[in-house]
């Protein structure tokens, strides 16, 4: 990564629900507090105009790391800081734009997200309206216009409702809401799971092209890592809420460290594999409510050892990155084969 | 080998106000004994409609108005509903997509298992219990005889797709038909499920019709593809030539789209365009309006299968070489 200053930095995050029965079961059933430790002490950068890909399977915090930066959950600890900026110092207004306004969310499912009752020049001048950021009806619709054309639709789209679009029309309207409030930054969750390759594809594109021309910076979650290699500059692999590893992309997906990173890459089904036998996987992600002590992937790790099993490794350093595994730390990991090679 | 299962021009429509919609249209293929036959298209494409006509699941008002399909040599898509129902679970195994909706949450697996056993097989009640224990044990579930008397919820959904499979398999079926078997699973379970079907359909000799909107699903465990557009096969043929050379623009566009890890593009490729409508399908061939390379046949004609290599492809233009 770059010496620049970060655009986004979080440092330590973690986010715990209380998910115990209510007092009174509790007292009369002696039952303990429980605690799902959703997100468990995750740092990472992002640089700006660049895009940071988080990936893992469900369960592993993905989405609430996602809530954590845009603010819609509060960290128990922890901070984020975007542009050098405290977003827990609070809203002080000092003429620019707070951190906030800088930044929008995509969601995976663009039937949910849009308002089924409102028309598509509504749900884009919603966010127009609310930081009037443009005044006068005239004026409205002009920028409403703009930003339909920028996503690859048509101005006359406007007009019509969410449901009179395909799943892919309506992940471009979403975008266009995102852009809408003239943002910066941009945290995608899932944004095109809910969508067929092909138009996959387009969406996958379309927010490429509209990274190089706004300079807009994305923290972008998939479980796909396919999808994930294409679009990141620098990935991050999560389970059971801690970042396992990070690296700018070609090293992680060159030379995966982590033993999850290794397995994931192994897991995927791949067109470049018909026919050719492949290393089996072995269990589950274990629930966050009973996570395994020590390192939490010790039980499906082949190269565990009683240090795995009882010490939270922490992160090692490594040249573009970082991995938090006991086995790289002491050396003891073997050699990952090429992937694609 | 004689197909086990063959569909003949099989024909699915919708009546609507405004006329019958066809869903699926002059679809023909076989599978053998053994084989496991991928069927990829994207949403709307008819691939599902296609397994639902098979196993007798289309749902009213969807009916096959055409064609015909056959098991063993034995024409199943006229049967009544009774003779339908025996052949169901007992020739004709089902997997679908979501496997906590294909299990009743009321009852343990252990009776969900034993009574699919006993409805098709003559056998003792105490005979059909350990058969299920063997059919979990061969799925894969840990502690086979004790998770026998769980209920749904309590298996993950790993886990509670292994149960589907067993449940599927209970009656050794000749043919499975999976539907989106691992769609709503994570990829390292996924992985596993595959592994799952591909060794027991080679072990018990079981045709798969395995249907999925994943082209590396379907690279990993197929023999053969069949690629859907807008209720038509428009490529048929070996997986591996398939994925190689594919002959028909749809499935050059499609292996385009999908991002692949191990070479950094810029752009993906990008088909132009959605699937048309039941109500918009146009004329000639389907994909026309979408395709790089249509020629003014294409909005005319429609191009029928046609032998391109060892596989064959609906495209006019599919003997010329298409390159990727």
């Amino acid at each position: 990564m770059s010496e620049a200053a970060p655009l986004l930095e979080a440092n330590g995050l973690k986010c715990h629900f209380d998910v115990s029965a209510p007092l009174l079961n509790r007292l009369l059933e002696h039952q303990p507090r429980q605690v799902v430790r959703a997100v468990d002490g995750v740092s990472f950068r992002i640089d700006k105009g660049t895009t940071f890909g988080l990936v893992g399977e469900s369960g592993c915090g993905k989405s609430t790391l996602a809530r954590l930066v845009v603010g819609l959950y509060r960290p128990n600890a922890g901070a984020i800081r975007f542009e050098g900026v405290d977003l827990a110092a609070g809203t002080a207004r000092t003429g620019s734009k707070s951190p906030q306004a800088r930044m929008q969310m995509i969601f995976q499912n663009p039937y949910a997200s849009l308002n089924p009752r409102w028309r598509v020049a509504d749900i884009i001048a919603e966010p127009l309206r609310f930081r009037n950021l443009v005044h006068g009806r005239a004026a409205v619709s002009a920028r409403v216009a703009e930003l339909l054309r920028q996503v690859g639709l048509s101005p006359a789209d406007a007009q019509r409702y969410p449901h009179e679009f395909s799943g892919g029309q309506r992940q471009r309207i979403s975008i266009a809401r995102a852009l809408a409030g003239e943002p910066d930054f941009l945290v995608c969750d899932e944004p095109t799971s809910a969508l067929d390759v092909s138009v996959q594809a387009q969406i996958l594109n379309l927010m490429k092209d509209l990274q190089r021309r706004l300079g807009l910076t994305y923290l972008f979650i998939s479980h796909n890592l396919a999808v994930v290699y294409h679009v990141s500059d620098t990935v991050g692999v999560m389970y059971l809420g801690r970042l396992v590893e990070w690296a700018d992309t070609e090293s992680l997906f060159r030379r995966p460290q982590h033993p999850y990173t290794r397995m994931l890459l192994d897991a995927i089904p791949d067109l470049a594999m018909t026919g050719r036998p492949r290393t089996p996987v072995a269990g589950e992600v274990p629930s966050p409510l009973d996570p395994p002590p020590g390192c939490a992937f010790h039980p499906r790790c082949p190269f565990a050892n009683a240090r795995c099993r009882s010490e939270v490794p922490q992160d090692t350093k490594l040249p573009g990155g970082a991995v938090a595994c006991h086995a790289v730390a002491e050396g003891r990991l073997p050699a990952w084969k090429e992937y694609g090679a | 080998m004689d197909p086990l299962l063959q569909v003949r021009h099989l024909r699915v429509e919708f009546p609507s106000r405004r006329g019958a919609l066809t869903a699926v249209d002059d679809v023909s293929f076989g599978i053998a004994p053994g084989e496991i036959l991928g069927m990829v298209g994207e949403s709307g494409a008819g691939k599902s409609m296609t397994g639902a006509a098979i196993i007798g699941l289309l749902e009213p008002p969807g009916r096959i108005s055409g064609g015909e399909i056959l098991l063993e040599g034995r024409r199943i898509d006229d049967l009544p509903q009774g003779e339908l129902r025996k052949i169901r679970g007992r020739k004709i195994g089902a997997i679908f997509q979501d496997p906590l909706t294909s299990l009743n949450p009321l009852y343990r697996i252990g009776d969900q298992l034993t009574e699919t056993i006993l409805t098709h097989l003559e056998m003792s009640p105490v005979a059909a219990r350990a058969r299920a224990v063997r059919l979990l044990e061969e799925v894969g579930i840990p502690a086979a005889s004790e998770r026998l008397d769980h209920y749904p919820h309590q298996f993950s959904g790993g886990m509670r797709q292994r149960v589907v499979i067993a449940l599927a398999l209970a009656a050794e079926p000749r043919l499975i038909i999976a539907d989106e078997p691992t769609t709503a699973l994570d990829v390292s379970i996924q992985a596993q499920i595959i592994g799952l079907l591909k060794r027991l359909g080679h072990q018990h000799g079981t045709a798969v019709l395995l249907i999925t909107h994943d082209m590396g699903v379907i690279a990993e465990t197929s023999d053969r593809v069949a690629v859907m557009y807008a209720g038509r096969i428009v490529e048929i043929g070996p997986v591996a030539d398939i994925i190689k050379r594919p002959r028909h623009p749809y499935t050059v566009g499609l292996m385009g789209a999908i991002p692949d890890m191990s070479r950094k593009v810029e752009r993906l490729v990008q088909i132009e365009g959605a699937m048309p409508r039941l109500d918009a399908i146009p004329s000639g061939c389907a994909f026309h309006p979408r395709c790089p390379r249509a020629i003014a046949r294409c909005r005319a004609e429609r191009p029928e299968l046609l032998a391109a290599g060892s596989s064959h492809a609906a495209c006019w233009l599919a003997g010329e070489v298409v390159h990727v």
